[in-house]
Protein backbone atom coordinates (compact mmCIF):
# COMPACT_ATOMS: atom_id res chain seq x y z
CA UNK A 1 0.00 0.00 0.00
CA UNK A 2 2.23 2.38 1.01
CA UNK A 3 4.88 1.53 -1.87
CA UNK A 4 2.20 1.99 -4.24
CA UNK A 5 1.39 5.52 -2.93
CA UNK A 6 4.61 6.80 -2.99
CA UNK A 7 4.83 5.58 -6.39
CA UNK A 8 1.63 7.52 -7.58
CA UNK A 9 3.35 10.46 -5.91
CA UNK A 10 6.49 10.47 -6.87
CA UNK A 11 6.69 9.93 -10.96
CA UNK A 12 10.83 10.52 -11.00
CA UNK A 13 11.05 7.92 -8.15
CA UNK A 14 8.56 5.60 -10.09
CA UNK A 15 10.61 5.28 -13.67
CA UNK A 16 14.01 4.59 -11.49
CA UNK A 17 12.62 2.00 -9.61
CA UNK A 18 10.68 0.42 -13.12
CA UNK A 19 14.25 0.82 -15.02
CA UNK A 20 15.99 -1.12 -11.89
CA UNK A 21 13.03 -3.62 -11.79
CA UNK A 22 13.66 -4.33 -15.73
CA UNK A 23 17.72 -4.43 -15.17
CA UNK A 24 17.04 -7.21 -12.66
CA UNK A 25 14.25 -9.00 -14.79
CA UNK A 26 16.70 -8.57 -17.74
CA UNK A 27 19.51 -10.31 -15.19
CA UNK A 28 17.71 -12.89 -13.96
CA UNK A 29 16.52 -14.12 -17.45
CA UNK A 30 20.12 -14.02 -18.72
CA UNK A 31 21.07 -16.60 -15.88
CA UNK A 32 17.57 -18.21 -16.91
CA UNK A 33 18.79 -18.80 -20.48
CA UNK A 34 22.21 -19.84 -19.78
CA UNK A 35 20.98 -22.73 -17.42
CA UNK A 36 18.53 -23.79 -19.68
CA UNK A 37 21.14 -23.69 -22.30
CA UNK A 38 23.72 -25.20 -20.11
CA UNK A 39 21.24 -28.26 -19.55
CA UNK A 40 19.97 -28.51 -22.94
CA UNK A 41 23.76 -29.29 -24.17
CA UNK A 42 24.20 -31.59 -21.43
CA UNK A 43 21.09 -33.40 -22.61
CA UNK A 44 22.13 -33.53 -26.42
CA UNK A 45 25.59 -34.38 -26.55
CA UNK A 46 25.46 -37.80 -25.49
CA UNK A 47 22.87 -37.88 -28.90
CA UNK A 48 25.18 -35.61 -30.89
CA UNK A 49 27.90 -38.29 -29.89
CA UNK A 50 25.93 -40.87 -30.97
CA UNK A 51 24.82 -39.53 -33.96
CA UNK A 52 28.35 -38.27 -35.11
CA UNK A 53 29.59 -41.55 -34.01
CA UNK A 54 27.48 -43.89 -35.88
CA UNK A 55 28.40 -42.00 -39.08
CA UNK A 56 31.97 -42.88 -38.83
CA UNK A 57 34.47 -45.68 -40.17
CA UNK A 58 35.78 -48.15 -37.77
CA UNK A 59 39.54 -46.84 -37.50
CA UNK A 60 38.48 -43.23 -37.46
CA UNK A 61 36.41 -43.91 -33.73
CA UNK A 62 39.80 -44.27 -32.11
CA UNK A 63 41.57 -40.80 -33.41
CA UNK A 64 42.66 -38.85 -30.43
CA UNK A 65 41.76 -35.99 -30.09
CA UNK A 66 37.77 -37.33 -31.83
CA UNK A 67 35.78 -35.20 -34.24
CA UNK A 68 32.61 -34.42 -33.64
CA UNK A 69 32.28 -34.53 -37.90
CA UNK A 70 33.42 -37.77 -39.54
CA UNK A 71 35.34 -37.31 -42.43
CA UNK A 72 33.67 -39.13 -44.78
CA UNK A 73 30.20 -39.76 -43.13
CA UNK A 74 29.60 -44.01 -43.47
CA UNK A 75 26.28 -44.22 -44.31
CA UNK A 76 26.71 -47.69 -44.69
CA UNK A 77 27.09 -48.45 -41.07
CA UNK A 78 23.37 -48.42 -41.29
CA UNK A 79 22.99 -50.77 -43.35
CA UNK A 80 24.81 -53.33 -42.19
CA UNK A 81 23.07 -52.95 -38.93
CA UNK A 82 19.96 -53.35 -41.35
CA UNK A 83 21.63 -56.47 -42.81
CA UNK A 84 23.21 -58.25 -40.11
CA UNK A 85 20.29 -57.62 -37.48
CA UNK A 86 16.49 -57.63 -38.34
CA UNK A 87 15.98 -53.89 -37.49
CA UNK A 88 12.43 -53.69 -38.98
CA UNK A 89 11.35 -57.03 -37.51
CA UNK A 90 12.45 -55.99 -34.47
CA UNK A 91 10.83 -52.79 -34.90
CA UNK A 92 7.54 -54.62 -35.88
CA UNK A 93 7.77 -56.48 -32.81
CA UNK A 94 7.87 -53.93 -30.64
CA UNK A 95 5.37 -51.84 -31.95
CA UNK A 96 2.50 -55.16 -32.24
CA UNK A 97 3.56 -55.40 -28.34
CA UNK A 98 3.05 -51.89 -27.80
CA UNK A 99 0.34 -50.92 -29.58
CA UNK A 100 -1.57 -54.29 -28.00
CA UNK A 101 -0.74 -53.77 -24.34
CA UNK A 102 -1.92 -49.88 -24.90
CA UNK A 103 -5.60 -51.05 -26.59
CA UNK A 104 -5.67 -54.00 -23.71
CA UNK A 105 -5.03 -51.07 -21.07
CA UNK A 106 -7.09 -49.10 -22.21
CA UNK A 107 -10.11 -51.11 -22.33
CA UNK A 108 -9.55 -52.95 -19.34
CA UNK A 109 -8.99 -49.71 -17.46
CA UNK A 110 -11.75 -47.57 -18.57
CA UNK A 111 -14.72 -50.09 -17.79
CA UNK A 112 -13.18 -51.03 -14.56
CA UNK A 113 -12.71 -47.25 -13.91
CA UNK A 114 -16.43 -46.70 -14.85
CA UNK A 115 -17.46 -49.14 -12.65
CA UNK A 116 -15.41 -47.79 -9.35
CA UNK A 117 -16.47 -44.17 -10.26
CA UNK A 118 -20.06 -44.90 -11.76
CA UNK A 119 -22.00 -48.14 -10.48
CA UNK A 120 -22.91 -49.06 -7.05
CA UNK A 121 -22.09 -52.83 -5.81
CA UNK A 122 -21.62 -54.20 -2.97
CA UNK A 123 -17.77 -54.67 -1.98
CA UNK A 124 -16.62 -51.45 -4.44
CA UNK A 125 -14.29 -49.86 -1.76
CA UNK A 126 -12.88 -53.19 -0.72
CA UNK A 127 -11.90 -54.47 -4.42
CA UNK A 128 -10.88 -51.08 -5.06
CA UNK A 129 -8.20 -50.76 -2.09
CA UNK A 130 -7.60 -54.24 -3.39
CA UNK A 131 -6.57 -52.68 -6.44
CA UNK A 132 -5.07 -49.46 -5.12
CA UNK A 133 -2.59 -51.56 -2.85
CA UNK A 134 -1.20 -53.87 -5.46
CA UNK A 135 0.72 -50.41 -6.60
CA UNK A 136 2.66 -50.76 -3.53
CA UNK A 137 3.99 -54.24 -4.68
CA UNK A 138 7.31 -53.67 -6.48
CA UNK A 139 7.47 -55.69 -9.74
CA UNK A 140 10.13 -57.84 -8.71
CA UNK A 141 7.69 -59.82 -6.58
CA UNK A 142 5.52 -61.06 -8.92
CA UNK A 143 8.34 -61.53 -11.28
CA UNK A 144 9.43 -64.74 -10.49
CA UNK A 145 6.15 -66.24 -10.35
CA UNK A 146 4.83 -64.50 -13.95
CA UNK A 147 8.04 -66.11 -14.82
CA UNK A 148 7.01 -70.09 -14.18
CA UNK A 149 3.33 -69.04 -15.03
CA UNK A 150 4.62 -68.13 -18.62
CA UNK A 151 7.31 -71.81 -19.11
CA UNK A 152 5.55 -74.92 -20.37
CA UNK A 153 4.34 -75.39 -16.96
CA UNK A 154 1.47 -73.40 -17.00
CA UNK A 155 0.61 -71.21 -19.79
CA UNK A 156 3.56 -71.86 -22.29
CA UNK A 157 3.69 -68.46 -23.42
CA UNK A 158 7.19 -67.66 -23.15
CA UNK A 159 8.65 -67.42 -26.37
CA UNK A 160 5.62 -65.61 -27.67
CA UNK A 161 4.86 -62.17 -27.79
CA UNK A 162 1.64 -63.14 -25.99
CA UNK A 163 3.99 -63.41 -23.37
CA UNK A 164 4.95 -59.43 -23.13
CA UNK A 165 1.70 -58.38 -24.37
CA UNK A 166 -0.89 -60.23 -21.97
CA UNK A 167 1.03 -59.57 -18.63
CA UNK A 168 1.38 -55.95 -19.65
CA UNK A 169 -1.77 -55.09 -20.91
CA UNK A 170 -4.06 -56.89 -18.45
CA UNK A 171 -1.65 -56.83 -15.25
CA UNK A 172 -1.12 -53.43 -15.71
CA UNK A 173 -4.66 -52.55 -15.05
CA UNK A 174 -4.38 -50.96 -11.24
CA UNK A 175 -2.48 -48.22 -12.12
CA UNK A 176 -4.94 -46.75 -14.99
CA UNK A 177 -8.01 -47.75 -13.29
CA UNK A 178 -6.93 -45.55 -10.58
CA UNK A 179 -5.90 -42.97 -13.17
CA UNK A 180 -9.01 -42.95 -15.11
CA UNK A 181 -11.17 -43.38 -12.21
CA UNK A 182 -9.55 -39.87 -10.95
CA UNK A 183 -10.77 -38.42 -13.79
CA UNK A 184 -14.05 -39.52 -14.37
CA UNK A 185 -14.95 -38.91 -10.85
CA UNK A 186 -14.58 -35.10 -12.03
CA UNK A 187 -16.86 -35.43 -14.75
CA UNK A 188 -20.15 -33.65 -13.40
CA UNK A 189 -23.00 -36.63 -12.75
CA UNK A 190 -25.69 -34.17 -13.91
CA UNK A 191 -24.33 -35.16 -17.52
CA UNK A 192 -25.06 -38.43 -17.52
CA UNK A 193 -28.40 -38.53 -14.90
CA UNK A 194 -30.36 -36.75 -17.89
CA UNK A 195 -29.37 -39.86 -19.92
CA UNK A 196 -30.17 -42.69 -17.42
CA UNK A 197 -33.32 -41.38 -16.67
CA UNK A 198 -34.81 -41.35 -20.01
CA UNK A 199 -33.30 -45.15 -19.76
CA UNK A 200 -30.61 -45.66 -21.37
CA UNK A 201 -28.25 -48.13 -19.98
CA UNK A 202 -24.84 -47.68 -17.99
CA UNK A 203 -23.05 -48.85 -21.25
CA UNK A 204 -24.46 -46.78 -23.59
CA UNK A 205 -23.62 -43.62 -21.30
CA UNK A 206 -20.20 -44.89 -20.55
CA UNK A 207 -20.09 -44.85 -24.47
CA UNK A 208 -22.03 -41.92 -25.50
CA UNK A 209 -20.82 -39.47 -22.44
CA UNK A 210 -17.96 -40.73 -20.18
CA UNK A 211 -15.56 -41.98 -22.87
CA UNK A 212 -15.58 -38.57 -25.33
CA UNK A 213 -14.97 -36.62 -22.11
CA UNK A 214 -12.49 -38.74 -20.78
CA UNK A 215 -10.43 -38.61 -23.87
CA UNK A 216 -7.00 -36.43 -22.22
CA UNK A 217 -7.02 -38.86 -19.74
CA UNK A 218 -7.32 -41.56 -22.21
CA UNK A 219 -4.79 -40.02 -24.52
CA UNK A 220 -2.42 -39.80 -21.56
CA UNK A 221 -2.61 -43.15 -20.24
CA UNK A 222 -2.07 -44.65 -23.62
CA UNK A 223 1.02 -42.51 -24.33
CA UNK A 224 2.32 -43.42 -20.85
CA UNK A 225 1.57 -47.00 -21.44
CA UNK A 226 3.01 -47.14 -25.05
CA UNK A 227 6.47 -45.35 -23.73
CA UNK A 228 6.73 -48.06 -21.09
CA UNK A 229 5.98 -51.01 -23.35
CA UNK A 230 8.32 -49.56 -25.75
CA UNK A 231 11.27 -49.11 -23.31
CA UNK A 232 10.82 -52.58 -21.82
CA UNK A 233 14.03 -54.80 -21.18
CA UNK A 234 14.25 -57.85 -18.15
CA UNK A 235 10.86 -58.87 -18.99
CA UNK A 236 11.32 -59.33 -22.85
CA UNK A 237 14.86 -60.21 -22.10
CA UNK A 238 13.56 -62.63 -19.95
CA UNK A 239 10.55 -64.40 -22.68
CA UNK A 240 12.41 -64.09 -25.94
CA UNK A 241 14.77 -66.34 -26.93
CA UNK A 242 14.38 -66.54 -30.77
CA UNK A 243 15.97 -64.06 -32.55
CA UNK A 244 13.15 -63.29 -35.24
CA UNK A 245 10.58 -62.50 -32.08
CA UNK A 246 12.82 -60.22 -30.32
CA UNK A 247 11.92 -56.79 -29.65
CA UNK A 248 13.97 -53.65 -29.99
CA UNK A 249 15.60 -53.45 -26.67
CA UNK A 250 16.83 -57.04 -26.51
CA UNK A 251 17.89 -57.23 -29.67
CA UNK A 252 20.00 -54.00 -29.03
CA UNK A 253 21.70 -55.65 -26.29
CA UNK A 254 22.22 -58.83 -28.53
CA UNK A 255 23.74 -56.30 -30.66
CA UNK A 256 26.22 -55.02 -27.90
CA UNK A 257 27.20 -59.23 -27.12
CA UNK A 258 27.87 -59.95 -30.41
CA UNK A 259 29.80 -56.83 -31.64
CA UNK A 260 31.29 -55.27 -28.27
CA UNK A 261 33.16 -52.28 -29.57
CA UNK A 262 31.92 -52.01 -32.89
CA UNK A 263 31.05 -48.53 -31.83
CA UNK A 264 29.34 -46.86 -35.29
CA UNK A 265 27.42 -50.24 -35.50
CA UNK A 266 26.10 -50.04 -32.15
CA UNK A 267 25.39 -46.53 -32.24
CA UNK A 268 23.95 -47.17 -35.37
CA UNK A 269 21.29 -49.35 -33.96
CA UNK A 270 20.93 -47.19 -30.53
CA UNK A 271 19.65 -44.25 -33.06
CA UNK A 272 17.43 -45.66 -34.95
CA UNK A 273 16.04 -47.54 -32.20
CA UNK A 274 14.31 -44.65 -29.99
CA UNK A 275 13.58 -42.42 -33.15
CA UNK A 276 10.18 -43.65 -33.10
CA UNK A 277 9.64 -42.93 -29.28
CA UNK A 278 11.68 -39.73 -29.78
CA UNK A 279 8.56 -38.75 -32.82
CA UNK A 280 5.68 -39.93 -30.75
CA UNK A 281 6.76 -37.70 -27.40
CA UNK A 282 7.30 -35.09 -30.10
CA UNK A 283 3.58 -34.96 -30.79
CA UNK A 284 1.78 -36.46 -28.18
CA UNK A 285 4.02 -34.07 -25.66
CA UNK A 286 0.99 -32.48 -24.13
CA UNK A 287 -0.45 -35.55 -22.93
CA UNK A 288 2.66 -37.22 -21.80
CA UNK A 289 3.23 -33.78 -19.48
CA UNK A 290 0.14 -33.75 -17.79
CA UNK A 291 0.74 -37.64 -17.23
CA UNK A 292 3.74 -36.91 -15.27
CA UNK A 293 2.15 -33.92 -13.08
CA UNK A 294 -1.01 -36.21 -12.58
CA UNK A 295 0.98 -39.62 -10.97
CA UNK A 296 3.14 -37.02 -9.60
CA UNK A 297 1.29 -35.13 -7.08
CA UNK A 298 -1.54 -36.62 -6.99
CA UNK A 299 -1.13 -40.28 -7.82
CA UNK B 1 -27.19 -43.53 -6.00
CA UNK B 2 -29.45 -46.60 -6.81
CA UNK B 3 -27.87 -50.13 -7.09
CA UNK B 4 -27.08 -51.18 -10.61
CA UNK B 5 -28.32 -54.34 -11.64
CA UNK B 6 -25.50 -56.90 -11.45
CA UNK B 7 -25.74 -57.81 -15.25
CA UNK B 8 -23.74 -54.12 -15.73
CA UNK B 9 -21.44 -54.23 -13.11
CA UNK B 10 -19.93 -57.53 -14.55
CA UNK B 11 -19.66 -56.27 -17.54
CA UNK B 12 -17.82 -53.57 -16.89
CA UNK B 13 -15.45 -55.36 -14.16
CA UNK B 14 -15.03 -58.46 -15.59
CA UNK B 15 -12.64 -57.87 -18.17
CA UNK B 16 -10.40 -56.15 -15.41
CA UNK B 17 -11.33 -58.51 -12.75
CA UNK B 18 -9.27 -61.46 -15.48
CA UNK B 19 -6.18 -59.57 -15.66
CA UNK B 20 -5.82 -58.78 -11.60
CA UNK B 21 -6.39 -61.82 -10.66
CA UNK B 22 -4.16 -63.63 -13.00
CA UNK B 23 -1.71 -61.34 -13.27
CA UNK B 24 -1.54 -59.28 -10.08
CA UNK B 25 -3.22 -61.53 -7.21
CA UNK B 26 -2.39 -65.25 -8.31
CA UNK B 27 1.66 -64.08 -8.58
CA UNK B 28 1.51 -62.19 -5.71
CA UNK B 29 0.23 -64.93 -3.68
CA UNK B 30 2.94 -67.49 -5.02
CA UNK B 31 5.91 -65.19 -4.88
CA UNK B 32 4.69 -64.92 -1.10
CA UNK B 33 4.56 -68.97 -0.66
CA UNK B 34 7.74 -69.41 -2.43
CA UNK B 35 9.64 -66.81 -0.01
CA UNK B 36 9.40 -69.94 2.19
CA UNK B 37 10.62 -72.83 -0.14
CA UNK B 38 13.70 -73.99 -1.98
CA UNK B 39 13.64 -74.41 -5.63
CA UNK B 40 15.30 -74.39 -8.66
CA UNK B 41 12.26 -75.07 -10.79
CA UNK B 42 13.49 -78.96 -11.81
CA UNK B 43 13.99 -80.68 -8.72
CA UNK B 44 10.96 -80.91 -6.23
CA UNK B 45 9.79 -77.89 -4.48
CA UNK B 46 10.75 -77.68 -0.67
CA UNK B 47 9.24 -75.89 2.18
CA UNK B 48 11.83 -74.74 4.66
CA UNK B 49 10.25 -72.48 6.74
CA UNK B 50 11.69 -68.58 7.70
CA UNK B 51 15.14 -70.74 6.75
CA UNK B 52 15.64 -68.32 3.22
CA UNK B 53 15.03 -64.82 5.88
CA UNK B 54 17.46 -66.61 7.99
CA UNK B 55 20.09 -67.20 5.33
CA UNK B 56 19.65 -63.75 3.97
CA UNK B 57 19.94 -61.51 7.04
CA UNK B 58 22.64 -63.53 8.77
CA UNK B 59 24.47 -65.93 5.99
CA UNK B 60 24.59 -64.60 2.81
CA UNK B 61 27.74 -62.37 2.28
CA UNK B 62 26.59 -60.57 -0.35
CA UNK B 63 23.28 -59.13 0.95
CA UNK B 64 23.76 -56.64 3.23
CA UNK B 65 26.70 -55.24 0.79
CA UNK B 66 23.75 -55.02 -2.31
CA UNK B 67 21.61 -53.07 0.15
CA UNK B 68 24.54 -50.99 1.29
CA UNK B 69 25.50 -50.40 -2.60
CA UNK B 70 22.30 -49.96 -3.02
CA UNK B 71 21.74 -46.88 -0.76
CA UNK B 72 24.92 -45.80 -1.29
CA UNK B 73 23.24 -44.91 -5.30
CA UNK B 74 20.17 -43.19 -2.96
CA UNK B 75 22.31 -41.21 -0.91
CA UNK B 76 23.63 -39.25 -4.73
CA UNK B 77 21.65 -39.80 -7.06
CA UNK B 78 18.58 -38.47 -4.76
CA UNK B 79 20.41 -35.14 -3.69
CA UNK B 80 21.78 -34.97 -7.18
CA UNK B 81 18.49 -35.31 -9.33
CA UNK B 82 16.74 -32.57 -6.85
CA UNK B 83 18.87 -30.05 -7.34
CA UNK B 84 19.46 -30.57 -10.93
CA UNK B 85 15.73 -30.97 -11.51
CA UNK B 86 15.29 -27.56 -9.03
CA UNK B 87 17.77 -25.78 -11.48
CA UNK B 88 16.16 -26.54 -14.30
CA UNK B 89 12.74 -25.45 -13.30
CA UNK B 90 13.18 -22.63 -11.67
CA UNK B 91 15.12 -21.35 -15.18
CA UNK B 92 11.79 -23.34 -16.76
CA UNK B 93 9.48 -20.91 -14.92
CA UNK B 94 10.04 -17.44 -16.81
CA UNK B 95 8.27 -16.08 -19.18
CA UNK B 96 11.21 -17.16 -21.67
CA UNK B 97 10.77 -17.51 -25.57
CA UNK B 98 11.78 -20.60 -26.95
CA UNK B 99 10.69 -21.99 -23.46
CA UNK B 100 8.86 -25.49 -25.24
CA UNK B 101 12.04 -26.13 -27.18
CA UNK B 102 14.13 -26.55 -23.74
CA UNK B 103 11.17 -28.82 -22.87
CA UNK B 104 11.56 -30.87 -25.56
CA UNK B 105 15.12 -31.13 -25.16
CA UNK B 106 15.21 -31.95 -21.39
CA UNK B 107 13.03 -35.27 -22.57
CA UNK B 108 14.76 -36.80 -24.87
CA UNK B 109 17.09 -38.86 -22.03
CA UNK B 110 14.05 -39.22 -20.12
CA UNK B 111 12.06 -41.08 -23.74
CA UNK B 112 14.78 -43.22 -24.67
CA UNK B 113 15.21 -46.55 -23.49
CA UNK B 114 18.16 -47.50 -21.35
CA UNK B 115 19.47 -49.72 -23.37
CA UNK B 116 20.36 -47.21 -26.35
CA UNK B 117 21.53 -44.78 -24.08
CA UNK B 118 23.23 -47.29 -21.64
CA UNK B 119 25.17 -48.24 -25.12
CA UNK B 120 26.26 -44.49 -25.81
CA UNK B 121 27.40 -43.62 -21.92
CA UNK B 122 29.41 -46.81 -22.32
CA UNK B 123 31.21 -45.42 -25.03
CA UNK B 124 31.47 -41.93 -23.39
CA UNK B 125 33.11 -43.48 -20.18
CA UNK B 126 35.60 -45.33 -22.17
CA UNK B 127 38.43 -45.30 -20.63
CA UNK B 128 40.95 -44.23 -23.97
CA UNK B 129 38.56 -43.53 -26.38
CA UNK B 130 35.89 -41.84 -24.25
CA UNK B 131 34.77 -38.35 -24.54
CA UNK B 132 34.41 -37.52 -21.14
CA UNK B 133 38.08 -38.99 -20.55
CA UNK B 134 38.99 -36.58 -23.62
CA UNK B 135 37.69 -33.80 -22.13
CA UNK B 136 39.38 -34.60 -18.77
CA UNK B 137 42.67 -34.59 -20.22
CA UNK B 138 41.97 -31.72 -22.27
CA UNK B 139 41.10 -29.77 -19.18
CA UNK B 140 44.37 -31.46 -17.82
CA UNK B 141 42.77 -33.62 -15.34
CA UNK B 142 43.69 -37.33 -14.73
CA UNK B 143 41.24 -39.70 -16.80
CA UNK B 144 39.45 -42.15 -15.51
CA UNK B 145 38.64 -45.35 -15.54
CA UNK B 146 34.57 -44.75 -14.80
CA UNK B 147 32.87 -48.26 -14.90
CA UNK B 148 36.07 -50.59 -14.25
CA UNK B 149 36.86 -48.56 -11.10
CA UNK B 150 35.43 -49.94 -7.57
CA UNK B 151 34.93 -46.65 -6.35
CA UNK B 152 33.84 -44.60 -9.72
CA UNK B 153 31.44 -47.17 -10.71
CA UNK B 154 28.12 -46.31 -8.69
CA UNK B 155 28.61 -42.63 -8.98
CA UNK B 156 29.31 -43.18 -12.90
CA UNK B 157 25.85 -45.20 -13.13
CA UNK B 158 24.38 -41.99 -10.83
CA UNK B 159 25.98 -39.49 -12.99
CA UNK B 160 24.00 -41.36 -16.39
CA UNK B 161 20.77 -41.79 -14.45
CA UNK B 162 20.47 -38.06 -12.76
CA UNK B 163 20.87 -37.15 -17.02
CA UNK B 164 18.34 -39.39 -17.62
CA UNK B 165 16.24 -38.70 -15.18
CA UNK B 166 16.42 -34.70 -14.78
CA UNK B 167 13.39 -34.12 -17.67
CA UNK B 168 10.98 -35.80 -15.53
CA UNK B 169 12.38 -33.95 -11.72
CA UNK B 170 11.56 -31.16 -13.93
CA UNK B 171 8.56 -31.06 -14.40
CA UNK B 172 6.82 -32.37 -11.03
CA UNK B 173 9.38 -29.46 -9.44
CA UNK B 174 7.69 -26.51 -12.13
CA UNK B 175 4.23 -28.18 -11.42
CA UNK B 176 4.45 -27.05 -8.11
CA UNK B 177 6.10 -23.61 -8.68
CA UNK B 178 3.20 -22.36 -10.88
CA UNK B 179 0.53 -23.88 -7.73
CA UNK B 180 2.58 -21.24 -5.75
CA UNK B 181 0.38 -18.11 -5.64
CA UNK B 182 1.73 -15.39 -7.25
CA UNK B 183 0.46 -12.74 -4.39
CA UNK B 184 3.03 -14.56 -2.02
CA UNK B 185 6.03 -13.12 -3.87
CA UNK B 186 4.40 -9.72 -4.48
CA UNK B 187 3.75 -9.26 -0.87
CA UNK B 188 6.99 -10.11 0.02
CA UNK B 189 8.54 -7.41 -2.23
CA UNK B 190 5.83 -4.90 -0.45
CA UNK B 191 7.57 -6.10 3.31
CA UNK B 192 10.75 -5.42 1.56
CA UNK B 193 12.26 -9.26 1.08
CA UNK B 194 14.59 -8.93 -1.76
CA UNK B 195 15.10 -12.38 -4.28
CA UNK B 196 16.83 -14.52 -1.56
CA UNK B 197 14.58 -14.07 1.04
CA UNK B 198 11.59 -15.28 -1.14
CA UNK B 199 13.54 -17.60 -2.77
CA UNK B 200 14.46 -19.48 0.74
CA UNK B 201 11.20 -18.84 2.68
CA UNK B 202 8.82 -18.91 0.29
CA UNK B 203 9.75 -21.09 -2.44
CA UNK B 204 11.55 -23.70 -1.11
CA UNK B 205 9.21 -24.18 1.90
CA UNK B 206 6.35 -24.60 -0.04
CA UNK B 207 7.85 -26.97 -2.48
CA UNK B 208 7.77 -29.29 0.21
CA UNK B 209 5.65 -31.63 -0.90
CA UNK B 210 7.66 -32.13 -4.49
CA UNK B 211 10.50 -32.44 -2.80
CA UNK B 212 9.44 -35.10 -0.29
CA UNK B 213 7.37 -36.84 -4.09
CA UNK B 214 11.24 -36.68 -5.38
CA UNK B 215 12.69 -38.45 -1.96
CA UNK B 216 9.98 -41.16 -1.80
CA UNK B 217 10.25 -42.17 -6.00
CA UNK B 218 13.69 -41.77 -5.58
CA UNK B 219 14.22 -44.04 -2.38
CA UNK B 220 11.78 -46.88 -4.24
CA UNK B 221 13.81 -46.43 -7.63
CA UNK B 222 16.95 -46.50 -5.99
CA UNK B 223 15.70 -50.11 -4.74
CA UNK B 224 14.44 -51.38 -8.20
CA UNK B 225 18.06 -49.81 -10.47
CA UNK B 226 18.50 -53.01 -12.96
CA UNK B 227 18.49 -52.04 -16.52
CA UNK B 228 21.19 -49.65 -16.47
CA UNK B 229 23.37 -51.89 -14.33
CA UNK B 230 22.69 -54.82 -16.06
CA UNK B 231 23.52 -53.62 -19.23
CA UNK B 232 26.46 -51.33 -18.73
CA UNK B 233 28.57 -53.09 -15.25
CA UNK B 234 26.95 -56.75 -14.72
CA UNK B 235 27.09 -55.77 -10.82
CA UNK B 236 30.75 -55.23 -12.07
CA UNK B 237 34.04 -54.31 -11.60
CA UNK B 238 33.77 -57.50 -9.11
CA UNK B 239 30.72 -57.00 -6.71
CA UNK B 240 31.00 -53.41 -7.01
CA UNK B 241 27.86 -52.35 -8.60
CA UNK B 242 25.68 -55.33 -8.10
CA UNK B 243 22.95 -53.53 -6.15
CA UNK B 244 19.74 -54.91 -4.44
CA UNK B 245 17.47 -55.30 -7.76
CA UNK B 246 20.76 -56.49 -9.23
CA UNK B 247 21.29 -59.46 -7.12
CA UNK B 248 18.06 -60.51 -7.02
CA UNK B 249 17.82 -61.01 -10.50
CA UNK B 250 21.06 -63.05 -10.83
CA UNK B 251 19.93 -65.42 -7.42
CA UNK B 252 16.30 -65.47 -9.51
CA UNK B 253 17.65 -65.89 -13.24
CA UNK B 254 21.31 -67.39 -12.44
CA UNK B 255 21.21 -69.15 -9.96
CA UNK B 256 17.83 -70.52 -10.10
CA UNK B 257 17.04 -69.69 -6.73
CA UNK B 258 13.65 -69.03 -7.16
CA UNK B 259 12.65 -69.43 -3.47
CA UNK B 260 15.35 -67.43 -2.02
CA UNK B 261 15.03 -64.81 -4.40
CA UNK B 262 11.40 -64.46 -3.53
CA UNK B 263 12.02 -63.55 -0.07
CA UNK B 264 14.40 -61.02 -0.99
CA UNK B 265 11.42 -60.01 -3.23
CA UNK B 266 9.29 -59.70 -0.19
CA UNK B 267 11.94 -57.95 1.60
CA UNK B 268 11.98 -55.52 -0.78
CA UNK B 269 8.18 -54.98 -0.66
CA UNK B 270 8.20 -54.44 3.24
CA UNK B 271 10.84 -51.64 2.31
CA UNK B 272 8.80 -49.77 -0.11
CA UNK B 273 5.47 -50.49 1.76
CA UNK B 274 7.82 -48.65 4.74
CA UNK B 275 8.70 -45.67 2.62
CA UNK B 276 4.88 -45.48 0.98
CA UNK B 277 3.61 -45.29 4.73
CA UNK B 278 5.68 -42.56 5.82
CA UNK B 279 4.50 -40.84 2.72
CA UNK B 280 0.59 -40.94 3.32
CA UNK B 281 1.31 -39.95 6.88
CA UNK B 282 3.59 -37.10 6.11
CA UNK B 283 0.44 -36.28 3.07
CA UNK B 284 -2.03 -36.18 5.91
CA UNK B 285 -0.38 -32.99 7.44
CA UNK B 286 0.18 -31.18 3.91
CA UNK B 287 0.95 -27.58 3.82
CA UNK B 288 -1.56 -25.75 2.57
CA UNK B 289 -0.77 -22.36 0.86
CA UNK B 290 -3.85 -21.00 -0.24
CA UNK B 291 -4.14 -17.15 -0.02
CA UNK B 292 -7.15 -15.76 1.26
Amino acid sequence: MNAAQTIRQNPIRKSRNYRRRQTKKAIINTISYILLITGAIISLIPFIWMISTSLKGRAEVFIYPPNFIPGTLRWDNYSSVFSTFPFFSYMRNTATVAVSVTIIQLVVSATAAYAFARLDFKGRNALFFLFLGTLMVPSQVTLIPSYIMMTDRFLALKGTLWALILPSGLGGVAFGTFMLRQFMLGIPKELEEAALIDGASPIVSFFKIILPLSKPALATLAVFTFMGSWNEFLWPLLMLERPELQTLTVGLAGLQTRWGTRWPELMAGSLVSIIPILLITLFAQRYFIRGIVVSGLKG
Amino acid sequence: MRKTPLKYVFIFLVPSLIGFTVFNIVPILSSLVLAFTKWDLLTPIKFVGINNFIQMFTKDPIFWPSLGRTLLYSSMSIPLGILTSLILALAMNRPLKGIAIFRVIYFVPYVSSMIAVSMVWKWLYNDQFGLINTFLSFLGLQPQSWLSNATLVIPSLVIMDVWKGAGFGMLIYLAALQGIPEQLYEAATVDGANAFQSFFKITLPLLGPAHFYMLVTGLINGFQVFDSVYLMTQGGPGFASRVFAYNLYQSAFRQFQMGYASSMAWFLFFIIFAVTLLQFKRLGGKVEYDVI
